[in-house]
């Protein structure tokens, strides 16, 4: 097998056709973030009792999709998969950029962004926000350095090592971004050890689908070769992923609909939900799960491209719809405050709390990831990080 | 910037305002002031750990659909009422410091009325989520927001077990100059800080309260083995809501 050759992009109409579509949308965003600054969060749906809303949910997706676009790289380097070396240079870049979408959200939203300073100078370390801050930033230097040893030929001995520091590395940041929900004690859909390894499969699976749409989409408009072995393996491995997320909801659910004092929430994202219940069984199961795997599995659909792809695109829905209804819906359901009362009169107590979100707060969510995409755009422009060609007698999709 | 707006009151004036009050105190109530928490505290002084303090609410002599610690609450803070000065804010959005809770024991049917605000826990959650570290507790036991170095990431809102936080959802102005708030801050009850600073010994919703003649609310030093407050939780079965949480709050309730 020879080594892969590596080359920019080129630039052409297409390109920058879809820089001027990826800029509009951050423009948007930008806008929505100086109008929701300008005037303080009332002119969202948020209010205080939903106090995290559309924002938090494209944030969370892309930081936990971010630390999973990685794997590929991972599976590489550290698992000494042939086949995903050539992959892995996208690999991390996806990841970093990934990470910046999700971390602009984030600070964007916050009430005092102009306090980022702050945040990077006050340390309360009994705080899982303040370590994944320092997570966050150990990961970009790390990555960085990982796609340093792999695209520095002088540096490639260093690969493995970096290689496994940023695999460990992602998994701790995963698993911190799993316990802001894991580590809260007040609210019943959240407070379980175990969200923390479910936010880790969860970013298999988002950050592979992702890792699929953006490699497909640069292969088809670059015009270079991808062999249908690649593609099939990776098709493979989503499956997989998907199947072990499913796993964990299952047992998620299995152990709150055990313990009587979560029957209410259960029935509550299960059955009486409304939006949320929906959400869960169409959105996260149907469209993001059951319905991939069919496309996968198929005998002669999991052989088609596009279908495959569109697969991918369905996991990132239903990944949305996940984390829409794990936020918001776990937000939505009350407190239980009094336990053993009824609530006669009160505020907003024990009532199930509401939450539209304003095209301000989606236009927010959206440039997100039209900023981490241009990022990658202009990354593979200007760098060497494409394969020049990943046809199945080009890689050696057996190791 | 909207919470360095003190409306022009100079230190001088502030702190002759809680010289005059303290003195006062002593005056009208002998047999309260005696306790030795509520001395003003020098200003240079940090607050001590030698006192915790806490409330003592007795649901049966709380009563239904009465309001005053609220109105009382929006009054000396400068948040809600009918002249609110969050303009914008729909209910939902606007602060709530304190709130009044009706309840009916869903075994027995027995109605209880209660205010709920920030418990004032000694294990916190909102402290230990809080990444800057802007939400703290003082050595005396009283948890408040730093609003300088609040980055209003709303993590304390999640993580609180009475939903006791509010967070500003727009500009603000005419705010009160016992409690600067700010937007894109998020605030909560602050035991009146500045009251028992100052040696009043009490706060805005108790005296509304006991004004009223209720008297349904007991504040005091839970340390001082001398206080009616520590005598009082001594003597009668008291609870803390969502004890089972182990946060061991400041605020006791009776009747629940």
């Amino acid at each position: 097998m020879k080594k892969p050759l590596f080359t920019q992009i080129e630039g052409g109409k297409g390109f920058y056709s879809l820089l001027v579509l990826l800029g509009a949308f951050i423009l948007a965003a930008l806008g929505s973030v100086y109008y929701m600054e300008h005037n303080g969060h009332w002119v969202t749906g948020m209010n205080n009792q939903i106090v995290w809303g559309m924002p938090h949910v494209f944030a969370i997706f892309l930081i936990v999709a971010a630390s999973g676009a990685l794997n590929v790289a991972s599976i590489g380097s550290v698992f000494g998969k042939k086949m995903y070396k050539p992959l892995a240079p996208l690999s991390g870049l996806l990841a970093i950029a990934l990470l910046v979408g999700g971390l602009m959200v984030l600070v964007l939203d916050l009430g005092r962004p102009d306090r980022l300073l702050v945040a990077m100078t006050h340390y309360n370390f009994k705080s899982i926000f303040a370590w994944n801050i320092i997570l966050y930033n150990g990961f970009l230097a790390i990555v960085a350095v990982y796609l340093w040893t792999m695209m520095e030929k002088r540096m490639n001995r260093y690969t493995t090592v970096a290689g496994f520091a940023a695999f460990f590395w992602r998994l701790i940041l995963t698993t911190g971004t799993g316990s802001i929900f894991g580590f809260l004690v007040a609210r019943e859909a959240y407070n379980a050890a175990l969200l923390a390894p479910m936010f880790v499969i969860m970013s298999f699976a988002f950050g592979l689908a992702f890792f699929m749409l953006v490699l497909f989409a640069i292969y088809k408009w670059s015009g270079r070769p991808l062999g249908d072995g690649v593609v099939q393996r990776l098709k493979n491995l989503l499956g997989v992923f998907i199947g072990a997320v499913l796993y964990f909801v299952l047992v998620y659910h299995l152990t709150n609909l055990y313990i009587t004092e979560r029957h209410g929430v259960e029935a509550f994202i299960l059955r009486d939900g409304g939006i949320y219940t929906t959400l869960f069984w169409v959105g996260q199961i149907v469209i993001g799960s059951l319905l991939p795997l069919v496309l996968f599995y198929h005998p002669t659909l999991g052989k088609n491209r596009n279908l495959i792809g569109f697969g991918a695109l369905l996991v990132i829905l239903g990944g949305l719809a996940q984390l829409y209804v794990l936020l918001i819906g776990g937000q939505a359901y009350p407190l239980e405050i009094f336990s053993g009362y009824e609530v006669l009169h009160g505020f907003n107590e024990g009532m199930i709390n509401s939450y539209t979100p304003t095209g301000w707060e989606i236009s927010l969510g959206l440039g997100g990831v039209a900023f981490a995409l241009a990022l990658v755009a202009v990354a593979i422009k200007v760098l060497r990080f494409m394969p020049q060609s990943l046809a199945d007698d080009a890689v050696d999709v057996h190791h | 910037m909207s919470e360095n707006n003190h409306a022009g009151v100079t230190r001088r004036d502030f702190l002759e305002l809680g010289l005059k009050s303290a003195a006062a105190g002593v005056v009208l109530a002998p047999g309260v002031m005696l306790y030795s928490a509520a001395e003003a505290r020098p200003a240079d002084e940090p607050a001590s750990s030698k006192v915790r303090w806490g409330m003592l609410i007795d649901t049966s002599k709380c009563a239904s659909g009465c309001d005053a610690c609220v109105t009382a609450c929006e009054k000396e803070n400068g948040w809600g009422g009918p002249n609110s000065n969050e303009k914008h804010s729909n209910a939902l959005q606007k602060s709530q410091w304190i709130r009044k809770v009706e309840l009916r024991n869903v075994d027995t049917g027995a109605t209880s009325s209660l205010p709920m605000m920030c418990q004032h826990c000694a294990n916190p959650p909102c402290v230990d989520v809080c990444p800057t570290g802007a939400s703290m507790k003082r050595a005396d036991g009283i948890v408040l927001v730093d609003r300088h170095i609040c980055i209003g990431c709303r993590y304390c809102m999640m993580a609180c077990p009475y939903k006791a936080r509010s967070f500003v959802h727009e500009e603000l102005e005419n705010q009160s100059v016992n409690a600067p708030r700010g937007k894109g801050c998020v605030e909560a009850c602050t035991f009146c800080v500045h009251k028992l600073d100052r040696g009043d010994g009490t706060t805005a919703c108790a005296e509304a309260c006991n004004a009223d003649g209720h008297k349904a609310i007991l504040v005091g030093d839970l340390k001082d083995p001398n206080s009616e407050i520590a005598q009082t939780v001594a003597k009668y079965a008291t609870t803390q809501i969502r004890a089972e949480l182990g946060l061991n709050t400041g605020m006791r309730y009776q009747g629940i």
